[in-house]
């Protein structure tokens, strides 16, 4: 493999008529990466005020066929869980991400409820998990894994469930990746980041879109207003 | 996979003759292009973003060697393992050794065109692993022993009538009552078969759509959810690519995300986007235990600094293939392998020799839609005359087709014979045609005549009538 690897690299430089690059190239290029500059953002999602960006996330992700119930606390996301199973005729039983984020949520209210903390088995129909950013551009939810967001719980049940506070929905996704590199700073990534944009879909035949190819039928965003003071609080 | 694109003209003629596939043909030229054109008015910044996914990719490839050791360094800080592949014999051997050193026995695969590329399904299974496609058009042509038409839909070539028989010969534990008259129908029976060997699978292969050198990730972009089921549940997994897969940051891959789903299947963004870094963390609850990078090679560094080199620009978006008249008309597996369409054309030769696949290149009406529409400018018609001239040089042609081009070369380095001959052959075929005011037959050219009429000349030719108006002083 090092032979491999030696040739292909000296293959590259050979193609590319010079040697290795000079040391001050490379620290040059390494400034590059760390510096890591935004190319050119589309200005629908650049600039815009908390409402409008919110307005812009629902949008684009109703467009894909996500659904999305915006509620005003913590406290009404059992009610609004167990109204979503009901009208979709599915079994009054969740897999929860055992995250503390989700702590805030009021299970004992809706104790009809069946609900299971850890990642996702077979069987499992619905899932519900926090998310780490949403962003407006496309209407897509990012998630990252970790010991208290397995990722299992995003692809295998039917149905996923995400619970999505205001102040996550950023703009683009430079922005979510920017919260991530602070959330991170000093220790790795997270093995995977999920962008998830809509249920999962083929169009393999006859390019006729059909929902739930592989990953899940159903995506339910729960849009809580976090802000402390509603309505009032512009921009962030 | 054993390329036949050195029979191309017979199996363009197949394609023409197979009302299946004409049908599916007619269904794609209806479908992507109106819906690639419906994302790009959406997105006003979409030519510029066309130049900088260019430049993004120009400058990776101009330091190649530089990114792809950063990827490499970053990819093992954390808790990656990187295997370079000259060739697809070593790309092969690299994975059966990590399928080995795991006992696997089922392997379940997500879209990879670099697995495609090697033949790997074929040489799993002579070495006792069970490869399972899990991507629906990748399960459907695996069905039925067949290579992908088309680089993001590959069974794109069948209508769900042959679908249904597919999967009713296949599926035979399944109650053959059963009714797959609908496209649903046949979505939730591969869904159905498939969950088992997601989770029963050992090793999962995917592609990478892009590889992030700051951070040493790969990044697969998927509709269907199945590349992610296959890299999250087996304890093993692999990214199968290929070098010029690099981009230096995420902003450079946000920008190629940008460019990508819009160009392919006109969606907006795909319904998964996922950002992979090493294997499981401690503390995880799921993820794979190994995480493996096959980096393929297989001549890419040879085209670097040459006339080709911009095609390591590509994408694999499928916005060529999707606007091209030729592709339409014959469909992907009249290109006798892996790549088909406009990239197929200029690729194919790069990597089996213009000996082999010299046909693909003369495959072209020169429209130039496919540079037209290409994410990152790729001058496509350029290089398959590049081919061409290759071909020519390298005296692959038959004897007659280089003697006409000597012909021909040697009337067109004559402008004032050439013209004369033009208003004499103009005037003759005039005459000659006069009655009919076309021709049925041509000799010499019975090929082109064989599905169409000639219209015969009438006048003058544009030349003399130019050099007349331009004397008299009345044109600009």
């Amino acid at each position: 493999m090092t032979a491999a690897r030696e040739q292909i690299l000296s293959g590259i430089r050979s193609s590319l008529k010079r040697g290795r690059l000079d040391p001050g190239r490379e620290a040059e290029l390494r400034a590059r990466v760390t510096a890591h500059g935004r190319n050119l953002i589309p200005a629908r999602a650049s600039a815009l005020d908390h409402r409008a960006r919110i307005d812009l996330f629902v949008a684009m992700a109703e467009e894909v066929q996500a659904t999305v119930a915006p509620v005003n606390s913590f406290a009404a996301v059992p009610e609004t869980v167990a109204c979503y199973l009901a009208e979709e005729n599915l079994p009054a039983e969740l897999v929860l991400a055992p995250d503390p984020s989700l702590d805030d949520i009021p299970w004992d209210a809706r104790p009809l409820l069946r609900i299971r903390r850890g990642r996702a088995e077979t069987g499992d129909a619905v899932s519900l998990t926090p998310c780490f950013a949403a962003i407006a551009e496309t209407g897509t939810v990012m998630l990252i894994s970790a010991a208290d967001t397995p990722t299992t719980l995003n692809f295998l049940p039917d149905t996923h469930i995400v619970v999505v506070r205001q102040n996550q929905v950023v703009a683009t996704y430079e922005d979510g990746w920017d919260r991530l590199r602070v959330a991170c700073a000093g220790h790795r990534l997270p093995r995977a980041i999920n962008f998830i944009t809509g249920p999962s879909r083929t169009g393999d035949i006859e390019q006729r879109i059909e929902l739930g190819a592989h990953g899940p039928r159903r995506l339910h965003v729960i849009l809580v207003d976090d802000r402390e003071e509603k309505g009032e609080h512009e921009g962030q | 996979m054993l390329a036949t694109s050195r029979t191309f003209e017979a199996n363009a003629r197949a394609g023409l003759a197979n009302d299946n596939l004409q049908r599916a043909l007619a269904l794609m030229r209806s479908g992507f292009p109106e819906r690639r054109r419906l994302a790009v008015e959406r997105l006003p910044e979409f030519e510029a973003l066309r130049e900088i996914g260019k430049s993004i990719k120009d400058h990776t490839l101009e330091h190649l060697d530089f990114y792809l050791e950063l990827f490499e360094e970053n990819a093992l800080a954390s808790g990656g393992r990187v295997h370079w592949a000259r060739t697809p014999d070593e790309a092969r051997a690299a994975v059966l050794e990590i399928c080995r050193s795991v006992d696997a026995r089922i392997v379940t695969k997500g879209k990879s065109m670099i697995a495609e590329e090697v033949g790997l399904n074929e040489f799993l299974e002579k070495n006792g692993i069970t490869p399972v496609e899990t991507d629906l058009g990748e399960y459907i042509i695996q069905l039925r022993h067949e290579p992908p038409s088309h680089l993001i839909a590959p069974a794109i070539h069948l209508m769900k009538e042959q679908v249904a028989d597919t999967f009713r010969a296949e599926h035979r534990t399944l109650d053959p009552g059963r009714s797959l008259a609908e496209a649903r129908q046949l979505c939730d029976e591969a869904r159905a078969v498939l969950r088992p060997q997601f989770l029963a699978a050992d090793v999962g292969i995917t592609g990478a759509n892009f590889l992030v050198a700051e951070t040493g990730s790969s990044i697969i972009v998927t509709n269907e959810g199945n590349g992610d089921l296959t890299q999250t549940l087996p304890r093993v997994h692999i990214v199968m690519t290929s070098l010029e897969k690099l981009v230096p940051t995420f902003e450079d891959a946000a920008t190629m995300l940008r460019l990508l789903a819009r160009s392919a299947t006109g969606q907006e963004f795909s319904a998964y986007t996922t950002v992979s870094t090493g294997p499981r963390r401690p503390g995880d609850l799921d993820g794979p235990e190994q995480y493996h990078v096959v980096l393929l090679d297989n001549g890419r560094s040879r085209l670097l600094g040459g006339e080709f080199q911009d095609m390591l620009r590509c994408i694999r978006c499928s916005a060529c293939m999707n606007h091209c008249p030729v592709y339409a008309a014959v469909g992907g597996h009249a290109y006798g392998w892996v790549y088909s369409g406009p990239m197929g054309a200029v690729l194919t030769p790069s990597l089996l020799g213009v000996a082999e696949a010299g046909h693909l290149p003369n495959a072209s009406t020169f429209c130039g839609r496919c540079e037209e529409v290409c994410p990152v400018k790729i001058p496509l018609p350029k290089m398959m005359r590049h081919w061409r001239e290759r071909e020519f040089t390298e005296k692959l042609n038959p004897p007659v087709y280089r003697a006409g081009l000597f012909l021909w070369a040697w009337v067109a380095r004559r402008p004032a014979f050439y013209h004369a001959l033009v208003e004499l052959a103009g005037r003759a075929l005039g005459w000659l045609g006069r009655g009919r005011g076309r021709f049925r037959m041509l000799p010499l050219a019975s090929g082109w005549t064989a599905v169409r009429d000639m219209p015969a000349p009438e006048g003058r030719s544009f030349h003399s009538l130019w050099a007349e108006r331009q004397k008299g002083g009345a044109g600009k």
